[in-house]
């Protein structure tokens, strides 16, 4: 299948290269997870040497009896050795250098290249995959161990500073890693294959933004080994800078994190605008491409912000910039305004994604077109523009603006209006449909549920009377687990039950999947649904101890959340089940019968995707309409290599 | 737009049967649900009914509840009749389905959708704030200047005819000071019935947030600040007070309960709490918007704090629960103290 021409973006002049150099090396030289698990500790060491150097006559640091240069420089040196190691420097400062890079060799199609850095968007799609569902299930556990010391109001299983970095990590791990669950595997995957490009548009930053995440992954790990941070995924200011030297690898993870999306996201953007194949005209994109451009952007514009609230956080704790400090005419409103100015489009980063994937597979199992296609896309645009002016409903009870809180008000209640037309492309997709209930349909019926009741909870915060009660307890908790868990989460499986065939081969196994399915549908709604109760009765989020009355709701709620787990472990069963333990059995090239471009390809899809450059015909969601296929595929097309075409 | 592939009878109903069978059932179901909502569990809702504010807390979110209801209804509805009626097995071979009808949208739908979308959006906009205009910021905090204020209020603590109540959070405990009772700070939370009060309420170290639950108060204590909530109670009875925002180790423990009493009863807890406490008031600094503690770099160094005064060797007002000295407050301006106007 594979052409043996040359690997995207490398000017080899369409030679084969003979075995390079890189090649012969040994093993611990060559790069790696080796080299890079070498360099992340002799850059960890460097930098923590340096800021120890930096640090030690701080008068400061001797007061508090904690060094936070050395712990800042050192993960920031181990990042930069780690990705060093993975190779991701080499290419760019041999060209600094003015060498001329060995090529590198993407056409191999070895489990080894899953551990490397790499040019192909497919592999860096299955590498997304599979490091996504661990850190999913590892910010899982840390819930059930949030659960588990909610289980009674007075006995403890944590000491209390023990259970809020147990708390800040679950959450962290959630709202930081996940913003890439959709994006950084079917996104990096199949935006490509949607579009009919070959490619991504700058393959080297596709592969950092995933070789960041697990070094963001690990340094917000390590804090738990360092004390910990107590100010939760929210990271607010004053509590931040008084907390130990943990609060440091909150803020490098988050900060790394937000490279990764800013890099991850503006590759997507710019694959989407100018890698489309012949006939993909702006009405005819995918609608699942069209919410990765918009989260895209999202994540281009929203993730600076927060690098610059992690920068100047770290300020503040290192050389003390006292941004935050009244004492020293800073403002703690300058943090939480930073912070949600990036996070609440965060929170649609953690909702677009999910939409795309409902608007794309609800034509293919109703056999429909999909109703409203320019609605829906108008949708997404404006849930993305408005994404960014409605930041301070996060601050209504602050004291910060409240003569704006009207604005603040309509601006939220307005942003539900283009989420809505992603139900009312549900429900006229729906009408006189031909529906499967497959596995991913389930999931997104299921998801459609849960996202109905996220959304509605919602207007309950956008509103200030009612916000009054349900700000800070866990009403708001309930609410965005039902958006991100509940919707997004579910239209995340979706995605991979209805994409795996095509990534590997395999189908998951239909009966473990609506197992699956039921059993994380009803305990999630079990769970979440008495959070709205707890939460309106009076507890606050992120407390060790509540009020007597409400213990056999906690109870009811963390049982159920230990059943999630259950269904979690039958996913990861089938999961592992379908994909290595049983040997695959022939699938039909297109098992869902889908009109889009991704089921032109070969399965799983050579390393070139296509090997003519389609060109497109008619739109991706012509069911029944008569249009012929979607693209053909024409003989002046036949692949070229890069740079003659 | 019909087709055949669909199960025969079914397939014989027109579009417009349809449509009448969902709006019937989803009419019926909105018919008997709203009332249910707004009238049976409309008045359980929380918070309650302790003050004015948490009154109309409550009542929004019945109204919400019960705008929500048909909303609800009519998804559950469709999707269920959608999926009941239209629904193919699941393992057709893909070769074997029909294409359903090609409707790629329906104007009058989804013109009707977008407008009523934006009219319940805009309607619930103007309602909530004439909620939040006629109840003062519906009880939550409104910064240091609030705009919707009850009368008698004036940003200046001597001439504001309303009870004052200043709220200081700190790590982990809340303190309350009454400017018009010698500025008395006391632990516990007491107020009148039926009075119109002002909390002014702000924070020694990190974000806190004062949550009086019952009474539907909720304002966030920052430092530095000084964040006003207005609420008027109602009757006498507990005050559930909880701090909503993560403020550090003992989160979780600030919880607190006050009362309301009547005016006689809180005119003699106060007066014995002036009486208790004659010895330190002259120690406290004078009373303030906000406190700024005299630290060096956020941690403490007991060789910043002022000298203890000679006359009295008695402890610093603010007890430290947690066995590490917190920063006691010490006012930046000590110029001198507040006129302090003891009531009558």
């Amino acid at each position: 299948m594979a052409t043996d021409i040359a690997a995207p973006g490398v000017d080899t002049g369409g030679t084969p290269e003979p075995p390079s150099e890189a090649r012969t090396r040994r093993w611990w030289r060559r790069s790696g997870l080796p080299a890079a698990a070498v360099g992340a500790v002799v850059g960890y060491l460097i930098g923590t040497y340096l800021g120890t150097w930096v640090g030690q006559d701080n008068q400061q640091v001797q007061g508090m009896g904690h060094n936070d240069f050395a712990v800042t420089l050192g993960y920031l040196g181990g990042t930069v050795g780690w990705l060093a190691g993975m190779g991701a420097l080499t290419y760019p400062v041999q060209k600094m250098l003015g060498y001329q890079p060995a090529a590198e060799h993407e056409h191999e199609r070895s489990l080894g290249r899953y551990f490397r850095y790499t040019l192909d968007h497919k592999v860096v799609g299955v590498q997304y995959l599979v490091a996504m569902i661990s850190y999913f299930l590892v910010g899982g556990l840390f819930a059930l161990a949030v659960r588990t010391e909610l289980l009674s109001p007075t006995r403890h299983l944590f000491p209390p500073g023990k259970y809020l970095e147990i708390v800040g990590e679950h959450g962290t791990l959630m709202m930081m890693m996940m913003t890439s669950a959709i994006l950084g595997p079917f996104g990096n995957y199949f935006v490509p294959l949607m579009i009919g490009s070959r490619r991504m548009a700058f393959p080297r930053l596709e592969a950092l933004s995933f070789w960041l995440t697990p070094a963001a992954f690990l340094v917000l790990l390590s804090g738990l080994l360092i004390g910990g941070f107590p100010a939760g995924w929210t990271g607010y200011a004053p509590l931040s800078i008084q907390a130990t030297q943990g609060q440091d690898a909150y803020l490098v993870a988050f900060g790394l994190m937000a490279i990764s999306m800013i890099v991850g996201g503006f590759n997507i953007v710019v694959t989407v605008i100018n890698y489309r194949a012949p006939g993909m005209t702006w009405t005819r994109i995918p609608l699942f491409t069209w919410s990765m451009l918009v989260t895209g952007m999202l994540m281009s514009l929203a993730a600076p912000v927060l690098v610059l609230g992690c920068y100047l956080s770290l300020m503040d704790r290192t050389v003390q910039t006292a941004l935050f400090d009244v004492e020293h005419g800073g403002s703690p409103y300058l943090w939480e305004n930073v912070f949600w100015f990036f996070g609440h489009p965060e929170v649609y980063i953690l909702a677009l994604p999910g939409f795309g994937i409902a608007a794309e597979l609800l034509p293919v199992f109703t056999r429909k077109p999909a109703f409203g296609y320019r609605i829906v896309v108008a949708g997404m645009v404006g849930v993305g523009l408005l994404s960014f002016f409605v930041w301070q409903h996060h601050l209504f009870v602050s004291g910060i603006n409240s003569d704006m809180r009207p604005v603040v008000m309509l601006t939220t209640e307005m942003i539900s209006i283009p989420t809505g037309f992603i139900f009312l492309a549900a429900i006229g997709t729906l009408w006189r449909a031909r529906i499967r209930l497959t596995v991913p349909m389930l999931f997104i019926l299921g998801g459609l549920f849960n996202f109905l009741i996220g959304g509605i909870s919602g207007v309950f915060l956008s509103d200030v009377p009612t916000d009054a009660v349900a700000h800070g307890s866990f009403f708001v908790m309930s609410h965005f687990h039902y958006t991100i868990m509940g919707g997004y989460m579910f239209f995340f499986f979706a995605g991979l039950y209805y994409w795996l065939p095509k990534m590997t081969g395999r189908m998951l196994n239909k009966r473990l999947g609506q197992v699956h399915f039921w059993t994380l549908f009803v305990f999630f709604n079990s769970t979440f649904l008495p959070l709205f109760a707890i939460g309106e009765l009076g507890m606050p989020r992120r407390v060790f101890e509540y009020a007597d009355s409400l213990q056999a709701l906690n109870m009811w709620v963390s049982i159920s959340a230990y059943l999630i787990g259950v269904s979690m472990l039958i996913f990861v069963y089938n999961f592992l089940k379908s994909t290595v333990i049983d040997p695959p059995s022939p699938l039909p090239a297109n098992p869902w019968g889908s009109r889009g471009l991704e089921w032109f390809t070969s399965t799983p899809p050579a390393a070139d995707n296509f090997e003519r450059i389609p060109t497109v015909v008619s739109g991706p969601y012509e069911y029944g309409t008569g249009a012929g296929p979607m693209a053909v595929f024409r003989d002046e097309d036949l692949m070229q290599p890069e740079g003659v075409s | 737009m019909t087709s055949a592939g669909a199960p025969a009878e079914r397939a014989e109903r027109t579009d417009r049967e349809h449509v009448r069978r969902i709006g019937l059932i989803w009419l019926v179901l909105c018919v008997i649900a709203m009332p249910l909502v707004y009238f049976v569990l409309g008045p359980h809702l929380p918070p309650g009914n302790d003050s004015y504010q948490a009154a109309s807390q409550q009542q929004d979110n019945a109204v919400l509840a019960v705008i929500a209801t048909p909303v609800f209804l009519f998804i559950w509805v469709y999707v269920g009749y959608a999926v009941k009626n239209w629904r193919i097995p699941t393992d057709t071979p893909v070769d074997q389905i029909e294409d359903g009808p090609a409707i790629r949208g329906h104007r009058g739908f989804q013109i009707t959708w977008i407008a009523v979308t934006t009219v319940a959006v805009l309607g619930l906009f103007v309602f909530a704030t004439v909620e939040m205009a006629v109840d003062y910021g519906a009880g939550t905090g409104s910064g240091t200047s609030p705009i919707w204020t009850p009368a008698g209020f004036s940003t200046s603590v001597k001439d504001s005819k309303l009870l004052q109540v200043q709220v200081i959070g700190q790590q982990w405990r809340w303190t309350y000071r009454f400017p018009q009772y010698d500025g008395v700070e006391t632990a516990d939370l007491v107020l009148p019935a039926g009075q119109q009060v002002q909390f002014n309420v702000t924070s020694l170290d990190v974000i806190h947030s004062f949550w009086a639950v019952n009474l539907g108060v909720k304002a966030d204590a920052n430092p530095g600040v000084n964040n006003i909530a207005f609420v008027e109670t109602k009757a006498v009875g507990p005050v559930d007070i909880r701090c909503a925002e993560l403020c550090g180790t003992y989160h979780g423990a600030m919880a607190q309960t006050g009362q309301v009493m009547t005016h006689q009863d809180f005119d003699t807890w106060i007066r014995g709490q002036v009486a208790l406490h004659q010895d330190l008031i002259p120690q406290l600094p004078a009373y303030d918007d906000f406190y700024v503690p005299q630290t060096d770099g956020g941690y403490y160094d007991p060789s910043q704090d002022p000298p203890p005064p000679v006359d009295s060797g008695l402890p610093p007002a603010s007890p430290s629960p947690s066995g590490s000295p917190a920063p006691s407050p010490s006012g930046t301006d000590t110029s001198s103290p507040s006129p302090s106007p003891t009531s009558s």
